[in-house]
């Protein structure tokens, strides 16, 4: 028998999102599922077992288990049921405005699903060597980060005995000090920017701490070996391209790559919600809300956090934006939220006239001194200095209410100081 | 002892297998590598070619080829592979390439393939929206088709298995004697094999099983294809499989749209010193881009979501060779098996049974054939409905194990039960691994359910048999030393 | 003495220079921003230290490793032996999170506990 069930909102996403989405609309009287795919509630955070999380959302330094069991306790609520082991593989918008998700899962077989308003938590996947387009042979031994750190964190498998990792993402710097802390050599990490894609903490903890070269510009231009890994050649880049007569091996029988994360709109793109293709996640209003009214967006799914605190906040304010859209009090205007100099985007891309607005960025420069502007209208009404502003890291500000104070166009740039 | 053993499983050998296990033969299929289909055809174009390419007059390829694309609607409904007729164009964009072009619609012609139509700028804009606006004509071949390669092979041998024939894996064959009559094939682990006759259609190799067999001399060359696969989402991806004018080595790089869902672009066509040499390369990746752009419009290479290259088996006659070996008794020779080897394959197949035939071996049909394979369930393919009633029946058909192409936990214990132990065994049976994610969310969980199903260690199970092992070892089992010593 | 100190408490990463007289013991730490990047100075030119993580072995069927970490940042110099000693255990479930797997781990008063909950 095919199920129905029928709540008035539904998130997508059991991780640092969805749950911390859920904590939020569980403080309404609205009934909320939460769906995820995973038998476990907490998302990729599950195999992140190291700590550095919570030091802004629960202030408290904990270990990705932890952070997934404490966000996951807020969830916790009479009104708020969780399906996991589910996956949805199709939504679709019903003439009543509401939604309806075809779910499927062993424990309970087909099921439709409805709600009156969606949370989309759905997170993102890496970037992997196909996408990246590496020359070479296709041997066993090359992973993702995150494929291999499941592989270690979860079922206690180890990838290889020695690795070079491609790309200086976050997710590589804690491989390689995990794959250290299990036995396996690593022999480099390789970045094909002048500047670690990582926190610079994880470049000292992961890589410094074992004495692990960092590659910057360089590249790998081929990865050797017929039936596992044998050793790949690694080039400087001079202007982006590689200098193969400068390059070298590096014997390995591991490849992990690093290489930056995609959010993972394919259910968005079934409801027609528009994307940004600067940050591969929605467009989204003051409200964190999507063309499609009643279906909201938050952490990596709108676009890639460096911090999951950042994600639990972003997403705790997409939950109570739900709440205010069911009840009817949801005040959304149309005026737009872009960038200019320095700056790869901005989430959101529109802003309510008096009310404060929350905005992330992800800047395009490294430097030491920066400052981020906002101008309404063309009048500079806002300034903010950064000290250490690089792509790795994301800027996240507040604006007061009083400056939001007319409607019409707020550019936010980044000004590096002379 | 067999009455005949086929040395290798991809599209000749288990066609010929097919064929031949219809018949009161003991039969023998054996495949050098883990799993069939591994060699050439695991990394085949896919396309079910219109019959145009090369003269019926002049080739024995393009004879077969003309048979073997009629043959595929039967294939298909009693086998069950991914195919869809979904035509092909062969689109030039200037007037030199129009000559070029008329000469393989008239070649068509001769060759007796029915419905193929010259079209203007404005049909074939027409019938394929795609298509670079700036074309100026060509041709439509509604004939021409896509296909699962590797999913025709794998439902070749499952009907031939189902019929009686049996299957060795990793049995690559190092020498062949006859004596009293009898083969007999020694395989590199020490296996041996016996059978009245041996058909040789072992694709790169052909050369080397000929030799050690004592038969006729030739050399076969690898050219490589080199193939970018794009995303599903990819807004490339045409109704129609899209030919520029060929060149003298190949039929150009095309832009397929794949029986699965996907784009596919290329292959290039360069000649490769080492067999085994399946690498890509970044040049060729910008040269196919650059080159399918001018033909369709929405090509991106933010869209490839994995490449790999294939190896064509090439005579130096550019055409197949499959006869009886004149120089030692009751040997077929399937060799130079190189485009448009995939649609002629059924022909192909049906041509080395009359060789047989006429060579002597009896061919009694079996009493009790089993056509059809049973239905084939994919979650993706299935209505909710069903998938309801597959459930009650068991669980696993809806716990969706690879997300990005929608395959269930069922899927994929029914590849391993069905002998696919490998991750690219399973990968290329079920799609899982093969979607945008490239295993990335998958890869331990089907890892996981290969082991628990078939017995096999996790630490020892391989992406595609011999050496190439998965996983270093269980956590624990090398001793942690991070002092700076110890990473010297 | 001066030393170049890149802080790792949090994702701040503040830059810290520790300065030293060559007749005191005490290092003096500016560019922190909170007292945490002192200590860590301190402790990172003394006696470094780290948080230690790692999995250990459990018969789960849900969760084949268990998550477990330091109490406190460990000495540097147990890490490995804590790792290796880590991984050869085998834990029955129930745990709990926060429940200690190891106590006073080499005597510094520094426990390995559980990361998360397990069973019933």
């Amino acid at each position: 028998m095919i199920h129905d069930f029928s709540y008035d909102i539904a998130v997508i996403g059991a991780g640092a999102a969805g749950l911390a989405a859920a904590a939020e609309t569980a403080k309404s009287p609205f009934r909320t599922v939460v769906i995820d795919r995973e038998d476990q509630l907490g998302g990729i955070l599950r195999q992140c077992i190291h700590n550095g999380f919570g030091l802004r959302y629960f202030k408290e330094e904990l270990t990705g288990p932890e952070y997934a069991d404490r966000v996951a306790a807020l969830a916790a609520k009479p009104n708020v049921e969780f399906k996991t082991g589910t996956a949805v593989t199709e939504i679709k918008r019903l003439p009543d405005n509401g939604f309806e998700l075809l779910a499927f899962s062993a424990a309970e077989g087909v099921s439709r699903i409805r709600a009156r308003a969606l949370f989309l938590g759905m997170g993102c996947r890496e970037r992997n060597r196909g996408n990246l387009a590496i020359p070479g042979s296709r041997p066993a031994g090359i992973f993702t980060a995150g494929a291999a750190q499941k592989l270690l964190n979860i079922e206690g498998m180890l990838p290889g005995k020695s690795a070079v990792i491609v790309g200086s993402g976050d997710i590589g710097l804690i491989m390689a000090r995990r794959l250290r802390w299990s036995g396996v050599e690593v022999k480099a990490v390789v970045e094909i920017m002048p500047h670690p894609s990582g926190l610079t903490r994880n470049v000292v903890q992961c890589l410094n701490d074992f004495g692990i070269p960092l590659y910057l510009e360089h590249s790998v231009v081929n990865i050797a070996g017929r039936e596992r890994v044998q050793y790949v050649e690694v080039a400087p880049l001079d202007n982006g391209i590689p200098q193969l007569d400068r390059q070298f091996r590096i014997e390995c029988d591991t490849v992990l790559f690093s290489v930056g994360l995609i959010p993972e709109n394919e259910l968005s793109r079934q409801l027609g919600v528009e994307l940004n293709p600067a940050t591969g996640g929605a467009i989204v209003d003051a409200n964190l809300q999507t063309s499609v009214p009643g279906v909201f967006a938050g952490g990596n799914v709108l676009h890639v956090h460096d911090l999951v605190d950042f994600v639990s906040e972003e997403a705790a304010d997409a939950g109570r934006s739900i709440v205010h859209y069911l009840d009817g009090t949801l005040n959304s205007q149309a005026n737009p939220v872009t960038v200019s100099a320095n700056l790869k985007y901005v989430v959101p891309n529109k802003f309510n006239t008096g009310e404060k607005g929350t905005y992330s960025f992800r800047p395009l420069i490294v430097s030491d001194a920066a400052t981020l502007e906002a101008e309404l209208n063309g009048r500079l009404v806002w300034k903010r200095k950064f000290t250490y502003v690089k792509p790795a890291e994301m800027l996240k500000v507040e604006l007061p209410a009083e400056i939001l104070n007319e409607s019409g166009t707020l550019v936010f740039r980044l000004q590096e100081e002379a | 002892m067999y009455d005949a053993v086929i040395v290798g499983a991809g599209v000749s050998g288990a066609s010929t297998a097919w064929q031949l296990s219809h018949y009161d033969l003991k039969v023998a299929l054996v495949e050098r590598w883990a799993d069939v289909g591994f060699g050439v055809s695991k990394a085949n174009s896919g396309i079910i070619h219109g019959g145009f390419h090369h003269s019926a007059r002049k080739t024995l390829k393009a004879r077969l080829e003309i048979l073997g694309n009629l043959m595929f609607d039967k294939l298909q409904y009693e086998l069950d592979f991914p195919f869809h007729r979904n035509g092909i164009l062969v689109v030039a964009f200037s007037d030199e390439q129009m000559v070029t072009v008329r000469k393989l619609y008239q070649q068509g012609v001769e060759n007796g393939v029915r419905n193929l139509e010259m079209c203007g700028r404005d049909r074939l804009l027409e019938l394929e929206p795609k298509l670079n606006p700036e074309v100026v004509g060509g041709f439509y071949a509604p004939n021409g088709g896509t296909i699962e390669p590797y999913r025709y092979v794998f439902s070749l041998v499952e009907s031939a298995r189902r019929n009686g024939c049996d299957l060795f894996c990793n049995f690559e064959v190092v020498s062949g004697e006859r004596k009293n009559n009898l083969w007999t094939l020694t395989a590199a682990d020490g296996r041996t094999i016996k059978a009245r006759y041996v058909i040789n259609a072992a694709g790169l190799f052909a050369d080397r099983v000929s030799a050690v067999c004592g038969a006729e001399e030739f050399k076969i060359h690898a050219r490589k294809g080199e193939e970018y696969l794009l995303d599903r989402n990819s807004p490339a991806r045409p109704g129609k499989v899209v030919f520029p004018v060929p060149s003298r080595e190949s039929k150009g790089i095309l832009v397929i749209p794949t029986a699965e869902g996907t784009t596919m672009i290329g292959p290039t066509a360069d000649p490769a010193e080492d067999k085994l040499d399946t690498t890509t390369s970044a040049d060729n990746m910008q040269r196919i881009v650059t080159l399918v752009s001018r033909m369709v419009n929405g090509v991106s290479t933010r869209d490839v979501i994995t490449s790999f290259a294939g190896l064509r088996p090439v005579l130096d006659s550019e055409d197949f060779y499959i006869d009886l070996s004149e120089k030692v008794p009751h040997f077929v020779q399937v060799a130079g098996i190189q485009s448009p080897g995939l649609t002629a394959s059924p022909a192909i197949g049906e041509y080395v049974k009359d060789l047989l035939k006429k060579d002597g071996l009896e061919l009694v049909e079996k009493e009790k054939i089993e056509y059809r394979n049973p239905p084939h369930h994919e979650l993706r393919n299935e209505t909710p409905e069903a998938l309801d009633r597959l459930h009650a029946d068991d669980p696993a058909w809806t716990h969706v194990v690879c997300r990005c192409e929608k395959i269930s936990e069922a899927e994929i214990i029914e590849a391993v039960r069905k002998g696919h132990t490998t991750l690219d065994g399973v990968k290329f049976y079920t799609r899982a691994g093969m979607g945008r994610c490239q295993g990335g969310f998958c890869s331990a969980k089907i890892m996981k359910i290969i082991s628990r199903e078939s017995g096999i260690p996790m630490e020892e199970l391989t992406k595609k048999g011999g050496n190439s092992r998965l996983l270093g070892g269980k956590l624990g089992t090398i001793k942690v030393n991070t002092t700076p010593e110890a990473a010297e | 003495m001066e030393k170049k100190l890149i802080c790792i408490n949090c994702p701040i990463g503040c830059h810290l220079t520790a300065e030293r007289s060559n007749d005191s013991d005490a290092w003096s730490v500016t560019g922190n921003r909170c007292p945490r990047g002192e200590l860590y100075a301190r402790n990172e030119l003394t006696d470094p230290r780290r948080v230690v993580t790692a999995t250990v072995r459990c018969n789960s069927e849900l969760m084949p490793r268990l998550p477990v970490r330091s109490s406190e940042p460990l000495p540097k110099r147990y890490i490995d032996a804590l790792l290796n000693r880590l991984y050869d255990m085998e834990v029955k479930i129930p745990v709990k999170r926060g429940e200690v797997l190891i106590a006073n781990v080499e005597n510094t008063g520094i426990d390995v506990i559980f990361s998360c909950d397990c069973g019933k």
